[in-house]
């Protein structure tokens, strides 16, 4: 599927400094050994893909793990190996304690202009308890390092519903971080995962869960705050000034194309989702021996794209576009409209690229409804509520693959 | 050897709840050369999985043994309260018991209930003190308790253990010496009592029977003088205890009839087998037993319900106690209400059901069978609390009432009473069987004590308190109806049948118990209890306000593209109250028992 958005590619850096309790990503703690490997792993399967997908790129995105315990420069040979469009968009998560001035200044040498923060929380207490290595004072410095290398776009991410996180807390660290410099914020409630220590403690009834009501009173406070800093949400967990959305995101969310490189990584290409390998030791063995370390490959059906187009559409303020979907799943839709999580109408329009393929926010709202206005998105409170309302929709489609 | 009716003796193993009846008849069966040694096996008599799983009998067994020249028809009987039936049907086939007495324990509940049955039919009885090989056994004190209580002399008691085997051959000289040999007349005509029947899924019904008088005989046809029936024989038989097929049983002989029978109806327990050509005149046979306690049994999944009743039927044709009929409830959908004689038995039907038919249940709270009036002066049977008749025609309701024997050591004596008087419970009597171990007799509402009493009890008294019933009468009661509502609508399988002065508790109980295990809905969902249109207790189940996923990148797409699959199937399995959705697993919570 074609989406505004061009195509992009994921780099994954499996690498951190010591695992957070809450975290379930591809990521070892153990392994820095391999990190001049890896990068010459990385290195040339993006060459590879490259052969084989000459096209543009639109957008890169490097992951984590913890991309910035990579020696600058090696993130930027990769930079170069993908040969990205000069406008693209380039993104690379860093972590507040690990991303240095000089970090930054080789970076935006190296064609970065985004930077992700992993933040979390701005109370210290929060953040020991989210096993977090970084403290609050670490965060400014490391925004300031960024803007100061010219960097364009700096987001930061937060974590919210930790149970020892009060709520006066968590507006404190949604208002310091929107007054550091930033265009961009990203709002993850806390997720607990089978498999981490969180999981286990939470099984193990030595921690307790978040609540789901503390959570929800948070989220509308981010949006009640980001609002009048002027983000404004454009997915579910994503806030941004105008023009400071991320692109390679929204690309995923529309079912857009994006290659996949190292451990773990996830992509879509022409109809299919695929994984690489997940170790670093066997990505870098795959690399070196066959040249394809994809996993698995999943050819998407038709079924798979009806649901897939709902559950990342909806979380998006575009919403979709339900026309030619059949009736009971419009019916529903308008069902939901009456119980206030649904509205009728996108909230805005998708980005359109101008020539220089930057985002121009001319278009006016009207003109991304389907021909006969039939596309929904989520209100605040179906926002919330967002996996009822997919399941609804989703359970409205016809059965089969 | 040739059956001699004068060296014969038939007798049953009675005694209390674990008292170790099973585990003598072991060693009687080994005394006696019965079991191949490399067959043997603890409770060998004990059949049934569960019996073996749970250790206890549910199914009386006999068994014929051969011992110093003597036939000995020995029946193992189950000691548990709701299965006593099985045991005055045993009696009616014997001349004599061994009433078994725990040495560690003494007279409990159903020692004595067990010995009153067998003075009621006559019996001879030999008391057999047992387990003295445990340190804790003290066999003169209980000697002294049964000869206070039981009027049998001390002297009598004879000492074994079950275990050891010490003791069970002057065990089986008291039987021979103490328990008359049988009468019976061969010249007469046929009059054999069917005391149990079994269905045998490739032979039919065998059914246990012993001849009073004539000869029943295997090339004779024969009539069931109840039913009025007339069957060809295909086998009889003694149990060695392997069933062992003979020519003829004449009177005094204990054995089995096979006479390819596929219903239960149809040779029933009681029934009286005479020959076709010269029938006799019919013994008297027993009372059927009927169930005290009910509940719906539902499937989990609606699916399933042919399933239930292939499994009903299949299990009725091995209980004849236990009652069931198709109903219909507004939340569970199609199941049944079935009868069953107690909890126990309820309990063990139910996980059969389960287990052996591989079915998931949902069981609404048991009740009994109230009789309601109405002001036209009609009565009508209720089974179902959601057959009571309205509120505006009812005149007043009457429970059954049941006797209780509670034994227990006289320090709980205080702890009992009360518990009994939280029930309802009015004394009859207290009698102290001896300085330390009192009975307490008391009349109370059967609904009170099918519901956890025993387990309460046994709490209270360390374990050493025990209890039998017996059916008593009806009696008039302050009951109401309480009912529960969820989001405003009833929901008929949380209605229940109680005292007006427990309506609140049990309203107050049930809500709060709800509204812990309904899922939170897209709106406030109130939960109610009420008595008629007066509300008792409310809760609420605040409406959901959060159930997004926070993160969605590339990697999660799948992951959560599962998620929302197994959203949708789970949904499937929801019930519709209105437009409340109730996973079946709260119906199946909300309605357990123990909480
Ligand atoms: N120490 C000791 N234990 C015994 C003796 N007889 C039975 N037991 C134990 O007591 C328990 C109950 O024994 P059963 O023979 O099943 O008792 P029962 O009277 O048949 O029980 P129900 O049929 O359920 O009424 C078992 O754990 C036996 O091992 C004995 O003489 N000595
Ligand atoms: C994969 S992490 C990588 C970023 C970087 N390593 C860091 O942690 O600072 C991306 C973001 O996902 C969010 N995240 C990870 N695990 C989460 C969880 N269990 N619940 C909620 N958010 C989570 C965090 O906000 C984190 O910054
Ligand atoms: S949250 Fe970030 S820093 Fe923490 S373990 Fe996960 S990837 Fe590493
Ligand atoms: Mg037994």
């Amino acid at each position: 599927m074609s989406s505004p958005y061009g195509t992009g590619a994921y780099v994954h850096i499996p690498f951190c400094e010591r695992r957070c309790d809450y975290c379930d990503f591809a990521t070892w703690t153990d392994r820095s050994h391999l990190m001049a490997a890896y990068v010459d792993a990385c290195v040339s399967h993006a060459q590879a893909l490259r052969r084989e997908h000459p096209g543009a790129i639109d957008h890169v995105f490097f992951g984590g793990g913890t991309p910035s315990l990579l020696p600058p420069d090696d993130l930027g040979r990769i930079v170069d190996a993908l040969q990205p469009t000069p406008d693209a968009e380039i993104t690379v998560e860093v972590n507040p304690d690990s991303f240095s001035d000089r970090h930054a200044r080789v970076y935006a040498a190296s064609g970065v202009n985004r930077i992700s923060m992993g933040v979390q929380s701005m109370d210290d207490e929060v953040l020991v308890a989210l096993g977090r290595t970084h403290n609050r004072d670490n965060v400014a410095q490391a925004v300031r390092a960024a803007r100061g290398a010219g960097i364009e776009h700096v987001n930061v991410d937060l974590i919210y519903g930790s149970p020892v996180e009060s709520f006066r807390s968590w507006i404190a660290s949604v208002s310091a971080a929107l007054s550091d410099d930033i265009d961009h914020l990203s709002c993850y409630a806390l997720t607990v995962e089978p498999g981490t220590p969180l999981g286990a403690s939470v099984a193990a009834g030595t921690a307790r869960a978040p609540d789901d009501d503390d959570q929800a009173a948070k989220y509308e406070a981010i949006d009640e705050l980001c609002e009048s800093a002027g983000l404004s949400w454009y997915e579910i967990s994503n806030w941004a000034r105008p023009g400071g959305e991320c692109r390679h995101n929204q690309n995923t969310w529309a079912g857009g194309n994006y290659l996949a490189v190292g451990a773990a990584a996830h992509g879509f290409m022409d109809g299919a989702r695929f994984w690489n390998v997940r170790t670093p030791e066997r990505y870098i063995e795959a690399v070196s021996t066959t040249g394809d370390p994809v996993a698995v490959r999943v050819p998407q059906s038709l079924q798979d794209r009806y649901v897939e187009t709902l559950m990342l559409g909806l979380r998006t303020r575009t919403g979709v576009d339900l026309a030619g979907w059949p009736d009971a799943v419009i019916q529903t839709a308008a069902d939901l409209v009456d119980i206030g999580l649904l509205v009728a109408g996108g909230r805005s329009a998708p980005p359109n690229f101008d020539q220089s393929g930057r985002p121009s926010q001319t278009r006016d709202a009207d003109s991304c409804h389907g021909a006969d206005g039939q596309r929904f998105s989520l209100t605040r409170r179906g926002r919330l509520l967002a996996s009822h309302v997919m399941s609804e929709l989703a359970s409205h489609l016809p059965d089969g693959r | 050897m040739q059956f001699d009716i004068s060296q014969s003796r038939c007798f049953s193993i009675i005694a209390h709840v674990d008292h170790g009846k099973s585990t003598l008849a072991d060693r009687m069966l080994e005394v006696c050369n019965a079991v191949d040694p490399r067959d043997m096996r603890s409770q060998y008599l004990d059949t049934m999985d569960i019996e073996r799983e749970r250790g206890i009998t549910i199914k009386a067994q006999n068994a014929r043994l051969t011992y110093k020249n003597h036939t000995l028809q020995l029946i193992d009987t189950p000691g548990h309260v709701d299965f006593s039936y099985e045991v005055s049907r045993s009696l009616a086939a014997c001349e004599g018991v061994v009433l078994l007495v725990d040495a560690s324990q003494g007279i409990e509940a159903q020692t004595l209930a067990n010995c009153y049955l067998a003075l009621d039919n006559d019996l001879a009885i030999v008391v057999a003190l047992n387990k003295i090989d445990l340190p804790a056994a003290e066999p003169e004190r209980v000697a002294s308790e049964v000869e206070k209580v039981l009027g049998v002399p001390a002297e009598e008691c004879l000492y074994v253990s079950g275990k050891t085997g010490e003791g069970v051959t002057e065990l089986l000289d008291a039987v021979i010496d103490r328990i008359p040999a049988p009468t019976g007349d061969p010249d007469q005509p046929l009059q054999a009592l069917i005391f149990d029947s079994v269905f045998d899924t490739y032979r039919g019904v065998i059914s246990s029977l012993r001849v009073m008088n004539g000869v029943l005989d295997a090339a004779q046809p024969i009539r069931f003088l109840n039913t009025g029936t007339v069957h060809p024989v295909d086998e009889i038989g003694v149990r060695l205890p392997v069933n062992t097929p003979v020519k003829q049983l004449t009177p005094g002989e204990v054995g089995y009839l096979i006479a390819g029978i596929k219903n239960l109806d149809e040779a029933r327990v009681g029934e009286t087998v005479s020959t076709a050509a010269h029938p006799g005149t019919a013994l008297e046979g027993y009372r059927e037993p009927k169930p005290m306690v009910f509940c719906g049994l539902y499937p989990v999944d609606g699916d399933e319900f042919d399933e239930l009743r292939e499994s009903l039927d299949k299990l009725a044709l091995n209980d004849a106690s236990f009652t069931y009929a198709p109903e219909t409830s507004h939340a569970l959908g199609f199941g049944f209400r079935c009868g069953f004689l107690g909890l126990l038995h309820m309990e063990i039907a139910r996980e059969r059901l389960e287990r052996e038919y591989n079915l998931s249940l949902v069981a609404t709270a048991p009740n009994v069978q109230y009789k309601a009036f109405t002001t036209d002066g009609n009565m009508t049977e209720v089974h179902n609390p959601s057959e009571l008749p309205e509120a505006s025609r009812l005149d007043h309701i009457e429970e059954p009432y049941s006797v209780i024997s509670i034994i227990s050591p006289s320090e709980y004596i205080g702890t009992i009473m009360d518990l009994a008087q939280t029930r309802r419970g009015e004394l009859q009597r207290m009698d102290y069987l001896s300085p330390e171990r009192v009975e307490i007799v008391y009349d109370i509402p059967m609904a009170e004590i099918v519901m956890d009493f025993f387990d309460v009890l046994k709490s209270r008294s360390k374990g050493y308190a025990s209890l039998d019933y017996e059916i008593g009468d009806y009696r008039t009661s302050k009951l109401v109806r309480v009912d529960v509502l969820l989001n405003g609508q009833p929901v008929d399988a949380f209605s229940t049948i109680v005292h007006t002065d427990k309506a609140y508790d049990y309203g107050r109980k049930m809500a709060a118990k709800l509204r812990e295990l309904i899922p939170r809905q897209m709106f406030d969902v109130p939960i109610q209890a009420a008595v008629g249109s007066r509300i008792i207790a409310r809760e609420t189940v605040k409406a959901k306000r959060k159930d997004v996923l926070a993160k969605c990148y590339g990697g999660d797409v799948s992951r959560k593209r599962k998620l929302l699959e197994k959203q949708k199937e789970g949904k499937k399995r929801m019930k519709h109250i209105g437009r409340v959705e109730v996973p079946q697993e709260a119906f199946v919570s909300a309605l357990r028992l123990d909480d």
